[in-house]
């Protein structure tokens, strides 16, 4: 499969004024990488961990410090304009609809911006506005739209000109559970539908469990995870979780092998317990507590993904 | 013909851009009518200045009332047209706060060119006209002797003017990418280089002279022409030939503007470039 994007060795560094002082702070440091085609890469980390850095050098926005990084084929800096054409992105913080005038009218202007012509901006406006249900408030200036609808229309706008690379930073901020429920919908279509290449920075899990099958994990600058979502919970030793109901209060539920009893409820009624994926099953803790009281109901929990963010942090440290 | 077409594909982008801002600013019809009423009272105010000082002299830096009205109306009109299609350029710091710049790069226009047609002042226009009528009535006061030589002097003295103040704004605006609070200082030449252009250059105190003479070629946008079409001795260190030179002044305000600006951007991507 083709490259979308290849990072090699590519760092980023500001200097920082600290008072007199100058700080070299090393905001993307020697991140190698490399996005096929068609994936689904999540890339999180936290707050200044460099994630937007990087988004701003993939497009051209801010000059490496050393290292090289071509996307769409194409040199960022150099050929921004040609860039432009190739990706789409997505702030979820700063929009690129024009505030006062009607979401239409928007589209209408960024089609003229990318030199679409008539027909192609007829089609793709048309598939944009039915499969994000736009319809109801194309003619509502954007200033007066819900921070859901003006989301879609944004993602929208981003994608008119069919980008091969969609690049979403924090999409889904903000966002209640509907709409990133129908945002995630969406993109998950859209990429069937085009083969598009996504790659979105979120604080939320919700969207990488949903959206993306490679996870690129970042702290101060350096990469240090790429994976699957499964693997990178095995890495942080994170824990899954059981509750059982039980049909008459009970004794805590300790010294079962292998797991750990973290809260009890009503008197027992209602009792959880962590367990290590690597070293037991659901099956044989579920077992074990089967011996000991009468299981009305359970569920297995999965390891909090933000959870895993802070034990591999924590670990590094 | 084929070439005609192509350049209006190219142009689109930005007319439909400019289009657009103009249609949103005139859409509230009493909304426009008060924004236009505010900008002819600036205009007004800033005419009545001249005025109240004509009260005390007769004559300032050798140039009676009319004299300076020509001077006022050539360096205001040509300053309030540039103002309406660049004065956003000096507000960069807005555009950085919200991210538009960075919008900006995502789009495969040039960065300037995005920036300088992402907006219109339409407002200004009435502005303008106190400009204009300022400059008609010191055209009418003036003994000027009309002939091809006038008009052309006059036509080409209030294009470069119009660039001259245009590239003001551009300048502002690349050295704003790396000066905090940089609307502060560069305020101080863009909107003091205004006031001194409608002042006769022959009062200018020495920095005023150095800043607004050379450096910043104010003087080539209302007094050196007026001097010429008004046939006025000129001050030693402006002969009367340079009233014939806006379109260089203007030339040179492009290249320092663009300097700036290209210096800005570099210092905003943090490289090379």
């Amino acid at each position: 499969m083709s490259a979308i994007v290849e990072a090699e060795g590519l760092t980023r560094q500001f200097t920082v004024r600290d008072g007199a002082r100058r700080r070299r702070v090393l905001a993307v440091d020697d991140l190698t990488t490399r996005i096929s085609a068609g994936e689904a890469v999540g890339y999180i980390g936290a707050n200044g961990a460099g994630k937007s850095t990087t988004i701003k050098m993939l497009t051209g926005i801010l000059v490496p410090t050393s290292g090289t990084v071509t996307t769409c084929g194409l040199r960022p800096v150099k050929d921004r304009r040609r860039l432009a054409r190739e990706v789409g992105v997505v702030f979820g913080q700063r929009s690129q609809l024009w505030w006062d005038l009607p979401v239409r009218e928007s589209f209408r202007i960024l089609a003229a911006i990318h030199t679409l012509s008539a027909a192609a901006e007829r089609a793709r406006t048309e598939e944009l506005v039915e499969r994000l249900e736009l319809a109801g408030f194309l003619a509502v200036p954007v200033r007066q739209l819900s921070l859901g609808q003006r989301m879609r229309a944004e993602v929208a706008a981003a994608l008119l000109h069919s980008p091969r690379l969609v690049i979403l930073d924090e999409p889904t901020i903000g966002l209640d559970v509907l709409s990133k429920q129908r945002l995630r919908e969406f993109l998950v279509a859209e990429r069937r539908a085009h083969g598009t290449t996504l790659l979105l920075t979120t604080h939320d899990m919700g969207d990488v469990e949903r959206l993306c099958d490679r996870v690129l994990l970042i702290d101060h600058g350096r990469l240090v995870y790429d994976g699957d979502l499964a693997g990178l919970s095995r890495t942080a030793g994170a824990e899954r979780v059981l509750t059982v109901d039980l049909t008459a209060p009970s004794a805590d539920l300790t010294g079962i092998p292998a797991a750990r009893h973290l809260s009890s409820e009503a008197n027992g009624l209602r009792q959880r317990l962590a367990f290590d994926a690597e070293s037991t099953t659901a099956a044989r803790v579920f077992a074990a507590v089967a011996e000991r009281a009468e299981v009305v109901d359970f569920t297995v929990e999965e390891p909090d993904i933000e959870d895993v963010v802070r034990r591999i942090y924590a670990a590094r440290r | 013909m084929a070439d005609g077409i192509a350049l209006r594909a190219r142009l689109r982008p930005y007319a439909v851009v400019l289009a657009s801002r103009a249609r949103s600013q005139t859409s509230y019809r009493a909304n426009f009518a008060l924004d236009l009423v505010s900008s002819l009272l600036s205009g007004l105010v800033e005419l009545a200045e001249v005025w109240v000082l004509f009260h005390a002299v007769t004559r300032l830096g050798g140039l009676d009332f009319g004299q300076i009205l020509l001077v006022f109306g050539m360096a205001d009109l040509a300053f309030s047209l540039a103002n309406m299609l660049f004065g956003h350029c000096d507000r960069l710091p807005t555009y950085l706060r919200a991210g538009t710049l960075d919008i900006f790069y995502l789009r495969p226009q040039p960065l300037l060119l995005q920036l300088v047609t992402s907006d219109i002042s339409l407002r200004r226009l009435s502005r303008a006209a106190v400009g204009l009528v300022a400059l008609v009535a010191g055209l009418a006061a003036g003994d000027i002797t009309w002939n091809v030589g006038t008009v052309a002097l006059l036509v080409i003295s209030l294009v470069s003017g119009i660039a001259t103040f245009a590239a003001m704004f551009v300048w502002a605006g690349g050295l704003q990418f790396f000066l905090v609070e940089g609307e502060e200082m560069t305020n101080a030449f863009v909107y003091g280089g205004r006031y001194a252009a409608t002042q006769p250059a022959s009062v200018w105190s020495r920095p005023l002279k150095v800043v607004f003479g050379y450096f910043f070629p104010m003087a080539f946008t209302g007094f050196l022409p007026a001097v010429v079409l008004l046939d006025l001795p000129a001050p030693a260190w402006l002969p009367a030939w340079l009233g014939w030179c806006g379109p260089l002044a203007a030339l040179w305000a492009w290249a320092m503007a663009l300097l700036c600006w290209r210096w800005g951007v570099r210092h905003y991507r943090g490289g090379g470039g």
